[in-house]
């Protein structure tokens, strides 16, 4: 399904980047040692302020299927021919507190596997070329 | 100075406060209403600015007090329900020549600050306290009822209004309508996600964990709509007086399954706003004190995309805890709830959460299926809420008022309404009201 292509900003230029060399990195909280996603400009628990003391850890491209929507009405202009499909949510094996949208390809719509170990894949988006992760089910 | 949004100190979010400082010290008196529109039809007398007017002349009106004893205004400064104003398309000229205006060239239109409600409400000279409650009403609720309850204000107008245009809702426009995407929508937009999404995604994962099924929504949807057909002021009694049956439900299409079309609600124009007021000067109001007992907030930080099924239910569990807590009640004590319903896919969050009825956690859809009309035992959303009246979070705290007051008419819940509940948005982050007919 073609996507929209996300534009890195000075936050989440090393997600971006890192997905551009089929690598998934998240940004983790040196003070706290905890990880966090979507990136912010600083970790949110007030213990660690000001939680500028970030750094990205890559992670292994594995997690679980956490839960799932089927989308039939979707807003996005440039996803509305692909309708329905699935939107997948997945929680990271490092950290199932962490988690990330999958339109899951080549899964069936709506019969999304609950549970099941996904892995993560890199697919170009077609107006910048950016890469964004997703996620296949495995085994 | 400009308004300023409320401060945090001034919510309740967090356990271990003990009995609300200013319970029973709070009262609202006056409601005032719009008439609803599905959009605006560009005449200046629909306008969001005119409706506002309206509404607040009406709950001046309807408390019995003169303008000039009104001293406070608090109100949120957005109003969209998902439509912007095309930016190359021109104020019409006839609001401008109608309604002083401010810096911003979309206030009255697309957006309301105190100071254009000062600037065009010239009756009210001795407002010498403002403040934005940000969002929706509950905000502004909680945030009015802290003010009054401070000292800040004695007789203090709480405001809303909502505007909506052409175009439909969020569908293609802003971060949706183009082939790039930034800011936050990078981690959700691009996915494809409406705004019911989340929603839907923690009730599939509710239904797996409890055994339960979309089907099961029917008694409480059909309820909803019937309630808002009984509700005079909403958008459904006033435009389309279509009666919602479980059939008609099951058959909806859907928008992100498990929500299907009735599982939304409709973007409408409309604004409303409440007098409240100390209880000594509620003696000389025209209407019965509707005594506030609690005003609690949730400000719970989602972990990562979200929020989950568990997040949702750990905040509204919390929530409950902090509603029972500051006001010293239990959940007998409540003769109805109207926590928010927008989208009907999260009111059991609510609902379980402070216990209605004795529900616990994964007996609502059960719930449903026993009798929770207004004549029952035990009333669920009496407003109809979003889903029956239309998309502007604040028929739950009218309704709430006027339940307590003996003014719901035809929504009037047969059994005594001696305390109610109201808030929202969202199950990790909104504002909620204990309404009571007594100071407590």
């Amino acid at each position: 399904m073609p996507k929209q292509s996300p534009v890195p900003d000075e936050v989440d230029k090393p997600f971006w980047d890192a997905a551009n060399e089929d690598r998934l990195v998240v940004q983790n909280c040196k003070d706290c040692d905890t990880l966090q996603h979507p990136p912010v400009a600083k970790c949110p628990d007030p213990a660690c302020d000001p939680g500028t003391n970030l750094e990205w850890k890559e992670m292994s491209g594995r997690g679980r299927v956490y839960g799932y929507g089927v989308m039939y009405d979707c807003p996005v202009t440039i996803l509305a021919e692909d309708q329905p499909f699935n939107i997948a949510v997945v929680e990271l094996e490092e950290d199932p507190g962490i988690k990330m949208l999958s339109h899951l390809p080549g899964t069936p719509v709506d019969d999304v596997p609950v549970g099941a170990a996904v892995e993560v894949v890199f697919e170009v988006t077609p107006t910048t070329g950016q890469k964004v992760p997703e996620w296949r089910v495995v085994g | 100075m400009p308004t300023q949004n409320a401060p945090a100190s001034m919510y309740r979010s967090t356990e271990g406060l003990g009995i609300w400082e200013h319970k029973g010290k709070v009262a609202a008196v006056g409601i005032g209403h719009s008439p609803t529109a599905r959009r605006w039809d560009e005449t200046t007398d629909t306008s969001l600015g005119a409706w506002s007017i309206l509404a607040l002349r009406k709950a001046i009106e309807d408390a019995g007090v003169r303008p000039e004893e009104v001293d406070g205004l608090v109100m949120a400064q957005e109003t969209s329900t998902g439509s912007p104003w095309p930016s190359d398309k021109p104020i019409p000229e006839d609001f401008l020549n109608t309604y002083k205006s401010t810096d911003n060239p979309l206030d009255g239109i697309a957006r309301l600050s105190a100071d254009w409600i000062l600037m065009n409400m010239p009756e009210l000279t001795n407002v010498n306290f403002t403040m934005y409650g940000p969002g929706c009403m509950s905000n502004a609720v909680v945030t009015a009822a802290q003010a009054v309850g401070e000292g800040l204000t004695e007789v203090c107008l709480v405001l809303k209004g909502w505007h909506n245009f052409g175009g439909r809702y969020y569908v293609g426009q802003g971060a949706a309508g183009g082939n790039t995407v930034t800011g936050p929508g990078k981690y959700s937009t691009l996915w494809g996600t409406v705004a019911c999404y989340t929603t839907a995604m923690q009730f599939e994962a509710y239904c797996r964990k409890y055994g339960k099924n979309h089907d099961m929504m029917a008694p409480f949807v059909v309820n909803e709509k019937r309630n808002g057909l009984m509700f005079p002021e909403g958008f459904w009694a006033q435009h389309r007086p279509e009666v919602l049956t479980v059939e008609d439900y099951l058959a909806a299409r859907w928008i992100a399954k498990p929500a299907n079309l009735f599982d939304n609600d409709i973007p409408i124009m409309a604004s409303a706003a409440y007098l409240f007021t100390t209880p000594e000067r509620a003696k000389d109001m025209k209407q019965k004190p509707v005594y506030i007992l609690n005003v609690a907030s949730d400000r719970t930080r989602v972990r990562s995309f979200g929020p989950t099924l568990e997040e949702a239910e750990a905040a509204t569990d919390e929530t409950g805890r902090k509603i029972y807590e500051g006001s010293g009640l239990s959940p007998s004590d409540l003769s109805f709830e109207n926590m928010y319903d927008g989208f009907t896919l999260f009111h059991q969050f609510h609902l379980e959460g402070i216990r209605f009825a004795g529900v616990q956690r994964g007996e609502a859809l059960d719930f449903y299926a026993t009798d929770i009309t207004i004549e029952g035992p035990n009333p669920a959303s009496p407003s109809g809420g979003n889903a029956g009246a239309g998309r502007t979070r604040f028929w739950m705290h009218t309704d709430s008022i006027q339940q307590i007051q003996g003014r719901a008419g035809d929504r009037q819940i047969r059994k005594p309404a001696e305390i109610g509940v109201s808030g929202g948005p969202t199950p990790t982050g909104g504002n909620f009201t204990v309404w009571s007919a007594t100071p407590g």
